[in-house]
């Protein structure tokens, strides 16, 4: 006789095994408010659509590859964006951030001839020290985030014009490592299913560990047959993806040293104390505090974190563009990177995201980027269409937030 | 059964010439409290008694002018919220100080996540459905967001969060205020189960129902001083409440007679 799992006993739960209680719990989660990714998902499929049809260019395997490359700098400043969000926060900075981290590592590598190494862990310096400056002033002063951001926004450009000095613009050497990677660094075709392969086998062993450890402790887990499931369409889906990638030059290193970053920060907030605590912080700050939880420290920490990535973003943007220009960093390069976290789904009000949302929103605006530019529109036509987006996506997840909380969803 | 009061009750907690002062405001003047191990003792007064004041003081926010606490005999300073859990005294606040976004086992291991680097979020899960299972909190799932769950299973939420550092000591600041009839129905349940493990708990409450009906001993505070120590079960509400507001004319019995007539 098997006694049911310890978190499944009550007799007011209900219980849905096999395929049509997947099926039926989806359902039911989305019909009571909890999206997750599908406004997302539901977005792209309309804009891919869209653009398709008004350019049959946009879908191909060259325009694709060539956005997963172009969206990663800016994607690095949303998941940047997101940690902030979490705790309730905002970071106005982090554009002129990774512009002058790219005017930092141009003037030590092409002026002073220093190490390319040194040089870019000089930059990563100089973001986690504005970082911590920020959370000094938050914590010991009390300002607002969102003005010592906004001083910062302006104060760090103005920086890095003074760094790039009468020049302006510091042309990157076409053969220098870090402009190879923006460029030239792709996946291998036949390691790139490799890789795809290795992802679904890592996610069906870590699952697999997971769920004996809950059977073993009497807890409820997924079934074999479901991570079975899950990582065979892991691996047909980011097969697809390699293979028609492939057809061009293939998924770009950028993009993916762009998704480690994010797996690793998803990792950091799910699954250690550190994250528990930022979504604490963001929940609620003042139980966060009675708890113990060294609050300020948290907020320095997202601030660090969030100075940090929009330096190594201000790098591989300028590896992309093989220059650090006076424009590095600027015009919507701050707006895009929190669109898209918001996009992606975090909320503004603090205690809600993923690490996730930053290459979801990303891809969103990165695809109307490219369709519009496709299009031969200018400017123009895009701020107006990414701000429609932006606040078509605050507003279904605003609605679906009413519909959680009537439904017990939180 | 034995209950554990047949043993000889250890003093838990003892307060003796405890004194607080606000600026030229006495929250608290020459204060004593004694509690033994499986007891319930009510902490009552009137608004500006001093009630906060004391729970304020034994939950480490801030320490008291002049007195001693003492802690199973030994003399203690607590100087933080960390001092005061580390002698075990644990307190739920009114607000429960919950985060809405997290899920059960979450807010139950706030502050104090069971391995850090990798959350070892099975002991946790099982942990926390023990610790449920003893209270008999009826909580049907432990990873649903507490928005979702009703006042009374946040309250028990919140006290077995309190109990996870074993404690020796609860203080209830309030905890059936918000509650309906069911909800504090199983709120006092609770009280009497923590009783019966044997812990000294502190229920500081404004409702005289709650009070006789799970406390053992009542504590009145009155300006800042003691104003008396009844035996629930040999008092009787007048006699309280003659005690809270200091004199045997009050608005409570204006209105009982303006009622009876």
């Amino acid at each position: 006789m098997s006694a049911q799992p310890t978190d499944l006993q009550d007799e007011r739960l209900t219980i849905n095994t096999g395929l049509s209680g997947a099926i039926k719990k989806s359902r039911d989660r989305i019909k009571s408010g909890d999206l997750g990714n599908l406004p997302v998902i539901i977005g792209l499929l309309i804009i891919s659509t869209i653009f398709q049809f008004l350019n049959p260019f946009f879908l191909s395997s060259a325009n694709l590859s060539n956005l997963l490359m172009e969206c990663s700098a800016v994607g690095v400043l949303a998941l940047g964006i997101v940690l902030v969000l979490l705790v309730g926060e905002i970071d106005l900075s982090v554009g002129s951030m990774s512009g002058l981290s790219a005017a930092i590592f141009a003037v030590q590598f092409v002026r002073n001839g220093l190490p390319i190494v040194l040089c870019i862990l000089l930059s990563i310096a100089a973001g986690a020290f504005i970082g911590w400056l920020y959370g000094q002033i938050y914590n010991r002063i009390g300002v607002p985030a969102f003005v010592i951001t906004l001083a910062g926004l302006l104060g760090f450009l103005g920086l890095q014009l003074f760094v790039l000095g009468a020049t302006g613009t510091i042309n990157l050497p076409f053969e220098s490592p870090l402009v190879q990677f923006g460029q030239q660094a792709y996946l291998g075709h036949t390691f790139s299913y490799f890789f795809a392969i290795a992802i679904a086998i890592a996610r069906f062993g870590l699952g697999y560990y997971g769920a004996m450890t809950r059977r073993k402790a009497g807890l409820s887990a997924p079934s074999l047959i479901s991570l079975a499931l899950q990582s065979l369409f892991i691996a047909l889906s980011l097969g697809t993806i390699a293979w028609y990638l492939n057809k061009s030059r293939g998924i770009g290193w950028m993009f993916v040293f762009f998704i480690i970053l994010v797996v690793i920060m998803d990792y950091a907030l799910r699954r250690t104390s550190w994250g528990n605590s930022v979504f604490a912080v963001g929940g609620n700050r003042e139980a966060a505090r009675r708890a113990g939880i060294n609050v300020k420290g948290i907020y320095t920490s997202v601030f660090i974190l969030c100075s940090t990535l929009g330096a190594i973003g201000g790098l591989l943007a300028a590896g992309r563009l093989a220059a650090a220009a006076q424009s590095s960093g600027t015009g919507d390069v701050n707006l895009n990177a929190i669109a898209a976290a918001v996009i992606g789904g975090t909320s503004l009000f603090g205690g809600r995201g993923s690490a996730y949302a930053a290459p979801l929103g990303m891809v969103v605006i990165a695809s109307i980027s490219s369709g519009l530019t496709l299009m031969n529109l200018n400017s123009s036509i895009r701020y107006m269409v990414t701000g429609a987006i932006v606040l078509l996506a605050v507003s279904v997840d605003a609605v679906a937030r009413r519909s959680r909380t009537s439904h017990g969803r939180g | 059964m034995m209950s554990s009061q047949t043993v000889t009750s250890e003093t838990v907690l003892s307060l003796k010439n405890v004194s607080k002062n606000f600026g030229a405001v006495a929250a608290l003047t020459d204060v004593e409290l004694d509690i033994k191990a499986g007891e319930v003792v009510a902490l009552v007064g009137d608004n500006g008694a001093g009630k906060s004041t004391l729970v304020k003081i034994l939950a480490g926010v801030h320490p008291q002018d002049v007195g001693v606490v003492k802690i199973e005999g030994q003399e203690v300073h607590l100087g933080s919220p960390s001092d005061s859990i580390k002698h075990g005294i644990a307190t739920v606040f009114q607000d429960l100080a919950l985060c809405d976004n997290l899920d059960v086992v979450q807010n139950l291991y706030l502050g104090r996540q069971l391995r850090g680097h990798r959350l070892d979020e099975v002991t946790m899960e099982t942990t926390a459905w023990e610790l449920i299972r003893q209270l008999r909190a009826k909580i049907p799932s432990v990873r649903i967001p507490i928005a979702s769950l009703s006042g009374g299973q946040r309250q028990s939420v919140a006290i077995a969060r309190s109990l996870l550092g074993n404690p020796k000591l609860i203080m209830l600041d309030e905890p059936t205020a918000a509650l309906g009839v069911a909800q504090t129905a199983e709120v006092l349940n609770l009280i009497e189960r923590l009783r019966d493990r044997g812990l000294a708990v502190i229920l500081i409450s404004h409702n005289m129902d709650d009070i006789f009906a799970v406390a053992d001993r009542i504590a009145v505070l009155r300006l800042g001083r003691n104003n008396g120590m009844f035996m629930a079960k040999d008092t009787s509400r007048k006699e309280v409440i003659e005690a809270i507001t200091g004199s045997v004319d009050n608005a409570v019995t204006q209105r009982a007679e303006a009622h009876s007539k």
